[in-house]
């Protein structure tokens, strides 16, 4: 069964993690996410939920581990200074191996810079916001209904693989308003295993698929819990061997699973040497701007990487060998171009297309830099 | 006695602690796993959380569910355990550093919301993990590792704080007052709301020999000449109380807690969606 609704990505977000089993939020306002704190707070209380309005982000990212550790399925909501002040905590998250939904809701920046403008300048910073090398999810959604969709997948993947996974919204889906049907009975794959003895259960192992089942506190297994490099009992070790093979099955739990974790959409053209790849809004634009291409005679394919990390790195790689052009299309100063044009090893072939002063991209734009660069 | 809690309270397998000899942070450890002893507490539904620093390492050795946040935020992540599960008890063991500096902001919050969270702040004056740097707490003209020509700033008294915040439960002890620190451990860990109790404790290795304070054995000794108790306060004029310190119970108040009204919110929502 359909639903049909008319409402905001904000508000697709909110209602997706709730159909989710989201039934704590933490977070601190700021603009353009704040709207997810309002509803959460307004439905949560409804369902048994929590929510909580901290005194600041880095409370607010570390009441949410908290949160999921005592069992809750646990969700916060940001933009760019926010999301700054979360990193430490995410990181915490991804060594400790905490589920939990972070979601970003870009503005333009750096710093203050102009909170109700949209940009996707945050690209990078949901890679490598936080210090060394760990795990983690990154999804970008670029219309009401993939918000939705986007944030089901959010929770699904961030218990399957115990990483955070952060949602990368910009202010455009974050606050459109679109019509879309949503399906009563999402996919929501609640990891169902079979609790282990009491005293078996070694919460680090270092299993095949890399993931040992999480189990939150309360019920009787007594672990410890740590950012530090932990052995598979968690307990903290400065023995370099042990935290290799720490670091190894974090970093493989994603990489290896390349092909689960990783959503796109894509229409490859068969006669078509420009390849067009945007993600969030941005795509919206180029999807205008690939009409206007193919009216004054010029084919073009298309990339969509819904998934932004890990990258769809093998498949990429394999469908960009045609082009003779990349173009891509993003609102920052080509972030996710630094990827596109590493996967390719470019030769000139990668050109970006960008604007990061506030200004959405439109497909005037889009068509005329394209064009001018053929 | 002693090794019988060793075998049912602490991880043996993480044994030996990290701590340097003299150093009080065992002492206090300890004290808290005879309070829960004491209390009978269900260890299953016990939470120790812990924040960054030679002090915060206490959870990783106690067999409990236990976590060791990030520096200053062990707070924060106790709110969320305490939200979401109000069922479990949730004990917070953070230094003068984690508690007094970096996590200052977390700490008026807890208060002020009143939630029932037990924090155990082990004071030893410095900060310890670091190497000897100065902290919140250290009082004016000692030197540390960053005060090389004496402290200048103005230290905390972060009971006062804590009662100016909020907190319904303030007490404080020292590693020489080991029994009447139990015993506070123990109101506090029982009392509904927002649990606040200073451990004053010794750092022989930075805070001791840097102000030529002696071994541990010697600041135990300065701990037992300087305390006062709040309850004999009256009998000491001014000038006998300039160097000393007050120990004791501050602050035992009832006042609404926070996942109890959290809890009584929800219930109310429920029974007006059902009158609908
Ligand atoms: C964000 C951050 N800043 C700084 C540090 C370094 N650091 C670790 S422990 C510590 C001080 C600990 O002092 P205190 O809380 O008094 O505990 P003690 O070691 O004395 O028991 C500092 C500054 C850190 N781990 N994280
Ligand atoms: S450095 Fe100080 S606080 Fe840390 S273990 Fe040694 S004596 Fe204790």
């Amino acid at each position: 069964m359909m639903t049909v609704k008319l409402m905001q990505g904000n508000e697709a977000v909110v209602d997706a993690a709730i159909k989710a089993g989201l039934n704590f939020f933490a977070g601190y306002p700021i603009t353009p996410s704040t709207e997810i704190a309002e509803l959460c707070s307004e439905k949560l209380p409804l369902i048994g939920g929590k929510f909580i309005q901290m005194e600041d982000e880095l409370s607010s990212m570390a009441a949410v581990i908290g949160a999921s550790l005592a069992g809750a399925k646990a969700m916060t909501a940001t933009s760019g200074p926010g999301f700054s002040l979360k990193q430490e905590n995410i990181g915490f998250a991804s060594m400790a191996e905490i589920p939990c939904v972070i979601v970003d809701v870009q503005r333009c920046g750096p710093s203050t810079g102009m909170p109700t403008m949209p940009s996707q300048g945050d690209v990078m910073q949901s890679r490598w916001g936080t210090h060394g090398d760990h795990p983690i999810i990154v999804m970008s959604p670029s219309s009401v209904k993939e918000a939705y969709e986007i944030t089901i997948k959010a929770f699904n993947l961030t218990y399957k693989y115990r990483t955070p996974v952060i949602l990368l919204l910009d202010e455009v889906i974050g606050h459109v308003r679109e019509r879309i049907e949503i399906e009563d009975d999402p996919n929501v794959t609640n990891e169902k295993f079979n609790l282990p003895d009491v005293n078996e259960y070694i919460p680090y192992k270092n299993v095949l698929n890399g993931v040992s089942p999480f189990i939150p506190f309360g019920l009787g297994y007594k672990y410890h819990v740590t950012g530090l490099a932990h052995d598979e009992k968690g307990y903290p070790t400065n023995s370099t061997d042990v935290n290799e093979r720490l670091m190894r099955r974090l970093l493989g739990k994603i990489e290896n699973n390349r092909d689960d974790i990783c959503v796109y959409d894509e229409k490859i053209r068969k006669d078509s040497d420009v390849l067009i790849v945007s993600y969030g809004s941005s795509a919206r634009a180029c999807k205008e701007s690939m009409k206007m291409l193919g009216e004054a005679g010029i084919n073009a394919s298309f990339f969509k990487p819904i998934t932004i990390w890990p990258f769809p790195e093998a498949h990429f790689k394999e469908i960009s060998e045609k082009f003779k052009y990349i173009f891509v299309v993003e609102m920052n100063n080509g972030q996710l171009y630094l990827e596109i044009d590493r996967l390719v090893k470019g030769f000139g072939k990668v050109i970006k297309v960008n604007k990061f002063n506030g200004e959405y991209l439109t497909p005037q734009y889009i068509y005329e830099k394209v064009k001018e660069s053929l | 006695m002693a090794s019988e809690l060793i075998k049912k309270y602490y991880r043996t397998d993480t044994l030996p602690t990290i701590w340097c000899p003299g150093c009080g942070n065992g002492i206090i450890t300890s004290a808290i796993v005879r309070a829960i002893d004491n209390l009978n507490l269900d260890r299953d539904k016990v939470c120790i959380v812990s924040g960054i620093g030679c002090s915060s390492r206490a959870s990783g050795y106690l067999n409990f569910n236990t976590l060791h946040t990030t520096h200053g935020r062990a707070l924060a992540f106790a709110t969320g355990i305490k939200v979401a599960n109000p069922s479990l008890t949730v004990i917070v063991i953070t230094g003068d550093g984690d508690c007094a500096a970096i996590g200052g902001n977390h700490f008026i919050h807890a208060c002020r919301r009143n939630i029932d969270l037990t924090t155990i702040m082990f004071n030893n004056s410095i900060y310890g993990m670091t190497g000897g740097q100065y902290s919140p707490s250290t009082p004016s003209m000692d030197k540390s590792t960053t005060t090389p020509y004496g402290n200048i700033d103005r230290n905390f008294d972060m009971c006062k704080l804590a009662m100016a915040a909020g907190a319904t439960y303030v007490a404080r002890s020292t590693s020489y007052h080991v029994q009447q620190l139990i015993k506070l451990i123990e109101k506090g860990i029982m009392h509904r709301g927002f649990s606040f109790i200073e451990a004053i404790t010794m750092c022989p290795t930075y805070y001791g020999r840097k102000n030529k304070k002696g071994d541990g054995k010697e600041m135990l000794k300065w701990q037992k000449e300087h305390a006062v108790s709040v309850d004999n306060m009256k009998k000491f004029s001014k000038e006998e109380l300039s160097d000393k310190f007050l120990i004791g119970e501050f602050l035992n108040i009832d006042e609404p807690e926070f996942t109890e009204k959290y809890d009584k919110m929800i219930n109310s929502l429920k029974v007006n969606s059902d009158d609908k």
